[in-house]
């Protein structure tokens, strides 16, 4: 590891953004490079998503920014707007599978962040509470896992990740597990919980049509090292939905990115 | 991507259809039938081989002395087991918090193991007190499944939720208590269930190299007394004792393992998944 390779999260500075990724590399043990250099600023209360094909290491950039893992060089800034206390936490990371403990029932699951910050229980059952409403998932507080479907429990995922009230969503292919109708219903729900509570979200997906549908912003990476291929500004009027999703803009803007994307996957074999 | 979800669970079904409970019970009965008819018609001397209402009739006569003897021996038993718990699972754990120490030890656990336990009792017997040295034996056959299951269990965590631990900045003690050990739950369960069947086996080896010896109250001393004085009827009375006390310890063990995990391991999900 370089000297220069830093991870910081602070208050202050850097008006207007919540994370800044400068001259990040990541290199493997293994000797594998698997990203960059890269610079990604998002701003705050920004959609952004990172748009590449599997391997290129945008799970691995997510994971940087969450701290999960240390750049190689490179700085990564992240700003919280608060201090991390009385159970409020800067990031909520929602992973690509639902991550859920089985022997925990979904309350039990969406209370885990607050317990490890040792919050007073009946401070944190108002929380898991308000998260379970805010997903949908009220009167499923008593459920275990097993017995949810595969969307019920990335919302349950996703209700833990909101629990901390957290400035920056972290979503590392949250859906690309789930049949086609369910995404779309949660690409829905998860708008229109961004325009509620404004949070800064960077969601990673190999789907051109879900990032153009969601976020305000794709970065288009290329093959590994995964590096900036194309940036576009998704401007379409809020709120989105369906008629959004079958507009000719959003075909010109799927078949723009998609055209940025290509490259990533010359060589590869389908 | 392969991550499907929810995963449908084994088709088990909860009840055991009425045949297989039947058909075991059939067979004991008819296996009985034949061993009395053989004994009764060839005029067998009950020295030779006992007919099972002979069987019956002596685990009754003799009941004061087999009972006696058949606490002893599960008092062993449930020594061993509780020290081949404990250990075993404070072992895993700290083989788990350094790998040193790991590096350092479990080859000899695994020596501990393969080494024939009936060849030790008789060492331990000279150098410990003698219901200690049975204690041990118990302890020693009992506690590697503990070990190798927790440790495997305590490895076996999902990284993504060990990641999660690690973004809420966890400390070690809460990472043990709310991740780790639940995640290896139902492999301590397992390695206890084996454990228990384990240090029955224990007990009885040892009481047996005790009573070689001249000394030692068990029922496994009592088989073996009862040998030196062809009393052919109590020997196998005790041997019904013992395998009635190993198919109890096992059923609890799995009684309590089925408790614990109903509610969320595939294991133990039966007909309504």
């Amino acid at each position: 590891m370089t000297e220069d390779a830093t991870r910081s999260v602070s208050e202050a500075g850097m008006a207007g953004l919540a994370v800044r990724l400068r001259g990040v590399t990541k290199t493997y043990d293994s000797g594998v490079a698997a990203l960059g250099p890269l610079d990604i600023e998002v701003a705050r209360g920004e959609f952004v998503a990172l748009l590449g094909p599997s391997g290129c290491g945008k799970s691995t950039a997510l994971r940087l920014i969450a701290g999960l893992a240390s750049p190689t060089s490179g700085t990564v800034d992240v700003v919280r707007q608060r201090p991390e206390t009385g159970g409020t936490h800067a990031i909520g990371f929602v992973f690509q599978e639902p991550t859920l403990m089985p022997w925990a029932d979904v309350a039990g699951n969406v209370r885990l962040p607050l317990k490890l910050a040792n919050m007073p229980a009946a401070e944190a059952d108002g929380r898991v509470t308000d998260a379970l409403a805010q997903v949908g998932l009220a009167e499923f507080a008593k459920s275990y896992p097993r017995e949810l479907s595969g969307g019920m429990k990335m919302r349950v995922s996703l209700a833990r990740a909101l629990v901390t009230d957290p400035d920056i969503l972290l979503m590392d292919e949250p859906f690309a597990a789930l049949d086609e109708i369910t995404r779309f219903r949660l690409n829905n729900d998860l708008l229109a919980l961004w325009r509620d509570l404004r949070k800064t979200v960077i969601f990673v997906t190999h789907s051109v049509f879900e990032s153009v549908y969601l976020s305000q912003r794709v970065i288009v990476m290329s093959a590994r090292p995964g590096r900036i291929a194309a940036e576009f500004r998704i401007d379409a009027p809020e709120p989105r939905g369906e008629e959004f999703r079958t507009s000719a803009d959003y075909a010109g803007f799927c078949r723009k990115v998609s055209a940025a994307l290509a490259p990533a996957y010359e060589g590869q074999r389908a | 991507m392969s991550n499907e979800t929810a995963a449908p669970a084994q088709a088990k079904s909860g009840h055991a259809p009425p045949l297989r409970v039947l058909l075991p019970i059939i067979v004991f009965a008819v296996g009985l039938a034949a061993w009395e008819l053989v004994v009764r018609l060839n005029d067998i001397q009950p020295y030779v081989l006992p007919g099972p209402w002979l069987i019956l009739k002596t685990l009754v006569t003799d009941w004061s002395v087999l009972w006696q003897s058949l606490l002893v021996t599960l008092l062993t038993t449930l020594e061993g087991f509780i020290c081949a718990a404990v250990g075993g699972i404070a072992l895993a754990l700290l083989f788990n918090q350094s790998r040193l120490l790991e590096y350092s030890l479990f080859p000899y656990a695994v020596i501990l193991q393969v080494t024939p336990v009936i060849a030790i009792a008789p060492l331990l017997l000279i150098y410990l007190p003698q219901q200690t040295a049975v204690v041990v034996c118990a302890w020693i056959v009992a506690f590697f499944p503990v070990l190798s299951n927790t440790a495997l269990g305590l490895n076996s965590v999902d990284r993504n939720l060990a990641g999660l631990f690690q973004l809420y900045h966890a400390s070690p003690l809460q990472t043990l208590r709310y991740l780790k050990l639940p995640a290896a739950l139902p492999h301590i369960l397992g390695g206890l269930r084996i454990a228990g069947g384990l240090s029955l086996i224990g007990a009885v080896v040892a009481e047996i190299a005790a009573g070689s010896a001249g000394a030692g109250s068990g029922l496994a001393y009592r088989i073996a007394e009862s040998g030196y004085r062809l009393n052919i009827p109590r020997m196998f009375a005790a041997l019904l004792l013992l395998s009635a006390a190993g198919i109890v310890i096992y059923a609890l063990l799995a009684l309590v393992s089925h408790l614990v995990l109903r509610r969320w391991h595939e294991s133990a999900l039966g007909k309504e998944s």
